[in-house]
């Protein structure tokens, strides 16, 4: 099995302004490691603060990265900012969280997943259309919806755009921020299921960012628990949620309540 | 039993009269003393419309109508909005899903606790700060003398939620809207203001009517469980019969619905289509073109709230309508 992202001893500051002259530095990532194979799932979870996060940012170049190393397909990534995605987009793509706020409103539906095969590949005009009619399919949803714009569509429908747009160059690794935090639970499942079809199917890569332990639970093969900048716990979701071993997993395990358990804790 | 509040028929309206739709259509909220009642929906059902009606607080677009409503004696129908004013705060109070918005920024934490104090009892401002300090205290906050002199943006979110419970509980009133107060939290966060909210209640014998889309969260802390599909109650009972036995089909659709950390279920069930636009309907059950056991009568006739068994009430012409049929 061959390794998409290898990330080693990651280190990510932020320098925070604490007064005119003064600036504090803030270690939202500290020393974090971690492999992610091909066609599997890795899942980040933490709460906020957590620094899972400032993981995927620093991946994609967006967040500075002061030490340690991300390798991609075998290669190490040295540039930054613009350039590092430039260096990136074609094989990392991200899912976001607001499918309302990362989707154009003045684009189509066509035009959004559309955009992608414009700049990163060397398709022509009407192979474009039949790709994107083809990544309509994939996500569920039917061609006519190529001349229709977010505004007109519900937020499960638009994750499902955006998930359409962000496989649209066959990425090897698609990163995706909650990407069913803000939607209904009646449809959240629909989701899940969707982004497990299409690994299944296309053999898909996920680095997924959840605070949702049962999300998490359904879609990751692995999970890596972050509890302040740092990893805490790794290993198989399944033995993790399971039998947690650091004492945070176990708090937060506990804390998330289940339906049917008609106890709070805390 | 003794009804804290009591809220019948609640008919909520928005928009212009060309464009007005009915976003609450037949809603009605009775809370016990004592009691939590969990209000639960997603987008569209109408849930935050309702419990700003309950305060009459519907933003200046929408118009609200109820049959009933009423805290303690009290008809609050009757009341200007002056006399309205006096009421909130006093035996009605709500807390939001962001606290940071509901709190002034440039007053403390004490000014805000307090204010409630001067303005519903009369007490100075010294009294009124004394009071602050203990019910700070109260909430879990440590250290009341120095926190009482913080801004909201030196707190953390919990503490925020903590600050505003505080301040809604200062008068001591009936009644308690929560609308999603945990939403914004961590869930260890959560269950430290879930927990916190369960013990007000429990000491001080008060009514909470807690808005959440978050099923999980109604079934570990709430009483009774409203269930609210496009601006009507789908389903009403005690947390128990609503979890472990529920009657109509959405209930029954979201509770598979809910990932758990416990067992893994790919592919998960979930229900197809969107509660968005559910209102768009305006003839049968709402709920019937995302019903996989919908029959031609729920396509054209809106289904009545029934009685399934005592306390417990279903909108649902296959499962809930045809029990004399089935009891028979």
């Amino acid at each position: 099995m061959s390794t998409v992202l290898d990330v080693r001893g990651l280190g990510v500051d932020y320098r925070v302004r604490t007064g005119i002259r003064s600036t504090r530095v803030n270690r939202a990532v500290d020393d974090v490691t971690f492999t992610v194979e091909t066609g599997k799932t890795l899942a980040l979870v933490g709460e906020s603060g957590s620094g899972k996060t400032s993981v995927a940012r620093a991946v994609l170049g967006l967040a500075p990265t002061s030490r340690g190393t991300i390798t991609i397909n075998g290669r190490t990534l040295h540039s930054r900012g613009r350039s590092r995605l430039k260096e990136v987009g074609r094989e990392v793509q991200m899912v976001f969280q607001q499918p309302g706020g990362s989707l154009d409103p003045r684009m189509s539906i066509g035009e959004t997943v559309a955009e992608p095969l414009t700049y990163l590949s060397k398709l022509s005009r009407a192979a474009t259309e039949a790709r994107v009619v083809e990544l309509l399919d994939l996500v569920g949803l039917e061609g006519s919806f190529r001349s229709r714009k977010p505004r007109d569509l519900s937020g499960g429908q638009r994750q499902r755009v955006a998930i359409a747009r962000a496989i649209a160059t066959s990425p090897s690794l698609v990163i995706c921020d909650e990407p069913t935090s803000s939607l209904d639970v009646s449809v959240q499942a629909q989701i899940i299921n969707l982004l497990v079809r299409l690994q299944r199917e296309l053999g898909l890569t996920y680095l997924f960012i959840s605070h949702s332990l049962g999300v998490v639970r359904q879609i990751a093969g692995n999970v890596a628990v972050m509890y302040r900048g740092r990893i805490v716990e790794l290993g198989q979701t399944e033995r993790v949620l399971d039998r947690p071993q650091d004492p945070y997993t176990q708090a937060l395990l506990r804390a998330v309540p289940t339906v049917g358990a008609v106890e709070v804790a805390g | 039993m003794e009804l804290a509040l009591e809220a019948r028929h609640l008919r909520v309206e928005v928009g212009a009269p060309s464009t007005r739709r009915d976003v609450v259509r037949d809603v009605s909220v009775l809370l016990k003393r004592g009691e939590i009642t969990a209000l639960v929906g997603e987008t569209g059902s109408g849930k935050t419309m309702t419990a700003l009606s309950l305060m009459r607080l519907l933003p200046p677009t929408a118009r609200g109508t109820a049959g009933t409503l009423r805290v303690g004696e009290l008809d609050l129908t009757r009341l200007s909005e002056r006399e309205m004013t006096r009421v909130r705060g006093s035996r009605i109070s709500m807390i939001f899903q962001d606290p940071l918005a509901a709190l002034n920024p440039v007053r403390t934490v004490g000014f805000q606790i307090a204010e409630p104090l001067v303005a519903h009892l009369g007490l100075s401002r010294r009294e009124a700060n004394i009071r602050a300090g203990a019910l700070l205290e109260q909430v879990g906050i440590p250290d009341p003398a120095y926190n009482l002199r913080r801004y909201p943006h030196e707190l953390s979110g919990g503490m925020r939620q903590r600050v505003l419970i505080a301040a809604a509980l200062a008068c001591d009133p009936e009644v308690l809207i929560a609308d999603e107060p945990t939403t914004a939290l961590d869930v260890t966060v959560q269950a430290q203001v879930l927990g916190l909210i369960k013990t007000e209640v429990e000491r001080r014998g008060l009514a909470v009517m807690l808005v959440t889309h978050d099923l999980a969260v109604a079934s570990s802390i709430a009483d009774r469980i409203q269930v609210l599909y496009a601006g009507a109650t789908a389903e009403y009972g005690t947390s128990r019969t609503v979890i472990r036995e529920p009657n109509h089909p959405y209930t029954r659709g979201l509770l598979q619905s809910v990932p758990s950390s416990k067992v893994t279920t790919v592919p998960m069930h979930s229900i197809p289509g969107s509660p968005e636009g559910a209102w768009q309907l305006d003839i049968g059950c709402r709920f019937s073109p995302r019903c996989s056991f919908a029959i031609a009568q729920c396509r054209k006739d809106e289904p009545p709230l029934e009685s399934v068994a005592p306390g417990h009430e279903s909108r649902c012409w296959v499962f809930a309508t045809p029990k004399v049929v089935t009891q028979a």
